[in-house]
């Protein structure tokens, strides 16, 4: 039977089952298709801190959405037009997300009287018309999976395990997307169990052949590749453009990098990613805890590598008391905080921006050190090397403040030239510097304020850093009051000095009428940008602009903010930002604020500009 | 870094140091002075640290390593300053992280000798933890651990490693704390090189000193140290003329563990070692000290054998396997990867995975 197609410009559809249904993978899959085909997305992963919650619970779902689009898009989508719900709870914990007419598709065999009443469900939602509003597809995912396997040398729980294949292979014929790779995934990824890898082949199959021959479904959808601009694209997570960012930061500095840290959800991933990449010299310190981690990098940074350090949160409070001794010493480290629910263990799966005052001022005494944030997974790549850049320039510890959406989520990233990155050029001390033909280990660049950088093995350099405050120039021990009040003034003074290194803030206001700019950073770019399309669509005049630099703030970031009547600052947090604006600039900025472990819906966002520009006007 | 061959320093008797087998040689005839930095020394008089430092600097031109080559590494406390009086290059860090942090060094600077010099505060409470792993992992590093049982620079404290019931500013009815054995703790650790010298005796201390040089791996020393203002005396059992030598088991590889003339260790019903008069139980029956078993059980019997408090207290080295250092294991692994896979390149590693073009 030949099917309908229908062409769309964008769909949004989300993947939710229990933990051991293999979403993430089924997700990440659907994905790679969708990179391959040339649509422009956006993904949201959301999963529970617990490896294994109870089956069939609510606490043990897990979900992964993707929005894709034939043209460029900035978020995951608010709202899922597809719910792939391989449960009762995978129903119950997202159908409130679900506007009218989405189409859900359930796993009928999950549906028992048993499962239901798990999640409190009194009566079967399937049959109760309490799914009236939607477009349902019942389907016995699980059953015909096992009986499409039936002449296979599995057992029946390994066909059952397969099920999500079968939805992959379902959803892949509804929007004609590419399988060769999910093909060949499969093939490498079972290639020591044959059976195993043949089982779920047959099911990605099946699944696809049912769309194509059941009465369920009449059409099918294309999304035709979106119009990005020309190059290379791969699709990329945060936290991968993180470590290949750092490993470039190497390459162009030609500093070895060393990492020294500890696991932790969600930056994990960065120290599984490097520790793959001993070809570039890479070394992967896995540490005995976050303070040992931060202190062997910078003990490498003090022998001249490049010394990074990975972690969440809880993990940056406990590397505090090491990053001011990297202010003192001022050895270059590189600090990647991917931000996670708080305070203490809070919610370690999902995202916030909660930990901006402590990268500023978490530590004890005048303590500064630059701190950025990239505005997209892809951008995680870009101020990696960033970091690497102010690190190894100004030698001096970075913060990098990047969050859970951005390090699990995933967009097409234009591949860059290696030509194209940036020059990074480290010179380390190689005898005397000073007038009286000694080594002054605390004399510095008067034009960065950075100290030389000698490292051991260097004759003639021998010299002692420490903790203790240092005098000017010699670096000898001081505690004279004169010497305490020019030190803490000169590294504030570094640190300030950086402004005048970095690129200005951009401001988008296309007519340049705006009276109204939405001002944020790190990791809601995406969605700010999102609703800031929304507004202008309906009409409305609003200017954006974003922040990858929180410390020091770009030069010109004072005027811009009094270039508009009102000024907000949407954070997922509860005014950080803001108030930094206000003590900076005596500008009185409107924060708006959630804290759900969730992205900002644009719609959400749009809404609230929206109100501000009506109040102005 | 460095420009200079890798050529090993040797010991004396010419065979390389294990633990410098990476480690540039230097042409240059050092002098003790050239190990003193500028620095005026601030320990109070009579401090056992003094000798300490002496010993040290007297040490490190039998090396033959470049003074710039050297790294001292301390954390927190009186002994931490140590790095400020030496010419070489050096990080007075923080409490209790210096084994972190002078990993971080090793590992990634094989060309380097790198010391660690920390108190009982400093590497045993605050910092046990970094203590611990660093030599279970074997860090190419040699951790000076100066133990006078009392926090000095906070003023008298009682520290993890002063005895129960000591009466201090912070425990004025005696410390209910049980102490630290700092050589059963490393132990336990199987730390690969264990020793236990004394401030005053400077020849000892030089001989542990180069010993732990030529371990390759991390190599932990246990420095008895006087504090004469806040703990004084607290080794004088061990320093007392006519009482030491009933008290000190001077470990020599390959000889019978003797105490003074006439007493001995042998073994007992457990595993555990006993001091037996040697006209009772006869000369035969005495253990003879191997510093090189692998399994670290005899060692630790040998560092029980001070309770009660100094009865009798081995000094030198009791413990010392080789096994491969966790930096020559890092670089092994990357010469691996270069060896087999190519050495990386950056644009094949940014056009890996699934690509698309577009235009
Ligand atoms: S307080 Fe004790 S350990 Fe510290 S310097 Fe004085 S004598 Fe030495």
């Amino acid at each position: 039977m030949t099917k309908q197609v229908r062409q769309i410009d964008r769909v949004i559809i989300r993947f939710a089952g229990d933990s051991g249904d293999g979403m993430q993978l089924t997700g990440d899959r659907f994905t790679q298709e969708t990179a391959s085909f040339g649509n422009d997305l956006s993904t949201l992963p959301n999963f529970p801190a617990e490896i294994r919650a109870p089956a069939g619970t609510l606490p043990g779902v897990s979900s992964f959405q993707l929005h894709f689009a034939d043209h460029d898009i900035m978020t995951p989508g608010d709202a899922p037009d597809v719910l792939v719900a391989m449960n009762p709870a995978a129903l119950k914990a997202n159908v409130e997300d679900l506007p009218r007419g989405a189409l859900v598709i359930v796993n009928t065999d999950e549906f028992t009287k048993r499962n239901l009443a798990k999640v409190g469900y009194a009566s079967n939602p399937l049959e109760d018309g309490s799914l009236a509003g939607h477009k349902v597809s019942a389907i016995p995912l699980t059953s015909m999976t096992v009986k499409a396997l039936e002449d296979f040398a599995v057992s029946k729980k390994d066909a059952e395990r397969a099920k999500n294949m079968f939805a992959l292979g379902l959803l892949s014929w509804m929007y004609n997307r590419p399988t060769e790779g999910t093909l060949g995934f499969l093939k490498t990824k079972f290639a020591h169990r044959p059976e195993i890898m043949a089982a779920n082949l047959a099911a990605f199959q099946a699944g696809w052949n049912f769309g194509e021959t059941t009465e369920d479904f009449a059409v099918s959808y294309e999304v035709k590749p979106a119009a990005l601009p020309p190059g290379t694209y791969r699709n990329i997570t945060g936290n991968l453009a993180i470590a290949y960012g750092l490993i470039a930061g190497s390459e162009l500095s030609g500093l070895p990098l060393f990492l020294g840290s500890y696991p932790i959800t969600p930056a994990s991933d960065i120290l599984h990613e490097l520790s793959k990449h001993k070809r570039f010299g890479v070394r992967t310190f896995q540490a005995e805890d976050e303070i040992s981690g931060v202190g062997a990098a910078l003990g490498a940074a003090f022998g001249g590598a490049l010394g990074v350090t990975t972690t969440s949160g809880p993990g940056m409070v406990l590397k505090a008391e090491t990053i001011g001794l990297a202010v003192m010493t001022e050895l270059p480290l590189v600090v990647i905080d991917v931000q996670r629910g708080g305070p203490s263990t809070g919610l370690p799966t999902k995202t916030e921006q909660a930990d901006l005052l402590m990268a500023l001022y978490g530590r004890n005494g005048e303590s500064p050190v630059p701190v950025l944030a990239p505005r997209s997974p892809g951008d995680c790549f870009d101020i990696a090397i960033e970091a690497v850049r102010i690190a190894t320039t100004y030698r001096t510890p970075v913060i990098v403040l990047s969050d859970g959406y951005l390090a699990n989520g995933s967009e097409p990233w234009r591949i860059p030239e290696v030509d194209s990155l940036p020059e990074i050029r480290v010179d380390f001390a190689s005898g005397p510097n000073s007038e009286d033909g000694t080594f002054q280990p605390y004399l510095r660049d008067p034009e960065t304020l950075a100290r030389p950088w000698a490292v051991p093995g260097t004759p003639g350099l021998e010299h002692r850093v420490g903790g203790i405050e240092k005098s000017d120039r010699t670096g000898d021990i001081s505690y004279a009051p004169a010497n305490h009040d020019l030190m803490v003034r000169t590294r504030q003074a570094k640190i300030d000095g950086i402004a005048r290194d970095i690129a200005p803030l951009e401001v988008d206001d296309p007519d340049g009428d705006a009276d109204v700019l939405v001002l944020g950073w790190g990791g809601t770019y995406g969605s700010i940008g999102a609703a800031v399309r929304r507004v202008r669509r309906a009409g409305g005049r609003v200017a954006q602009a974003h922040l990858r630099h929180l410390n020091p703030f770009p030069a010109n970031l004072g005027e811009v903010l009094r270039g508009y009547d009102r000024v907000l600052v949407p954070e997922i947090n509860l005014g950080q930002l803001a108030l930094l604006l206000r003590g900076r600039f005596l500008v009185d900025v409107i924060g708006y604020t959630k804290v759900r472990g969730l992205p900002f819906k644009a719609e959400e966002l749009a809404g609230v500009i929206q109100e501000v520009i009506d109040r102005v006007e | 870094m460095s420009n200079n061959p890798p050529v090993s320093p040797t010991a004396p008797n010419g065979r390389p140091l294990r633990g410098l087998k990476l480690v540039p040689r230097s042409d240059t005839a050092y002098k003790m002075k050239d190990f003193k930095s500028d620095q005026e020394v601030r320990w109070c008089p009579g401090c056992g640290d003094y000798a300490i430092l002496a010993a040290f600097q007297g040490f490190l031109p039998e090396l033959g390593v470049p003074r710039e080559n050297i790294v001292i590494v301390s954390g927190i406390g009186c002994s931490s300053r140590f790095p400020y009086y030496l010419s070489t290059y050096g990080m007075h860090s923080i409490h209790g992280r210096a084994p972190a942090i002078a990993t971080g060094l090793a590992a990634s600077r094989p060309d380097l000798s790198v010391w660690v010099i920390t108190g009982d505060g400093d590497g045993l409470s605050i910092g046990g933890n970094h203590l611990i792993h660093a030599l279970r992992r074997n860090v190419n590093i040699n951790v000076l651990l100066f133990n006078n049982r009392i926090y000095g620079l906070t003023k008298g404290q009682y520290s993890p490693t002063s005895e129960t019931g000591k009466i201090t500013k912070s425990s004025p009815m005696g410390s209910p704390d049980s102490p630290f054995n700092p050589l059963s703790l490393a132990l336990g650790a199987e730390a690969g090189f264990v020793a236990r010298t004394i401030d005053s005796d400077r020849k000892h201390l030089t001989g542990v000193l180069r010993a732990a040089a030529d371990h390759e791996g991390a190599s932990f020393v246990e420095i008895y140290q006087n504090c004469p203002i806040f703990n004084d005396d607290a080794f004088e059992p061990l320093k007392d003329p006519a009482e030491r030598d009933n008290r000190l088991l001077r470990l020599e590889h390959g000889e019978p563990l003797r105490i003074g003339p006439d007493r001995g260790v042998v073994l007992g019903d457990y595993g555990e070692l006993v001091v037996a008069d040697i006209a009772e139980v006869g000369e035969e029956r005495l253990v003879r000290h191997d510093a090189h078993r692998a399994d670290p059980g005899y060692a630790f019997a040998l560092s029980r054998l001070d309770q009660p408090a100094f009865a009798h207290v081995p000094i030198g080295v009791f413990r010392d396997v080789e096994r491969p250092s966790y930096d020559r294991l890092m670089a092994d692994q990357i010469s691996e990867a270069q060896t087999t896979q190519g050495r990386g390149d950056l644009a094949s590693l940014l056009a890996g995975g699934d690509t698309w073009t577009v235009g």
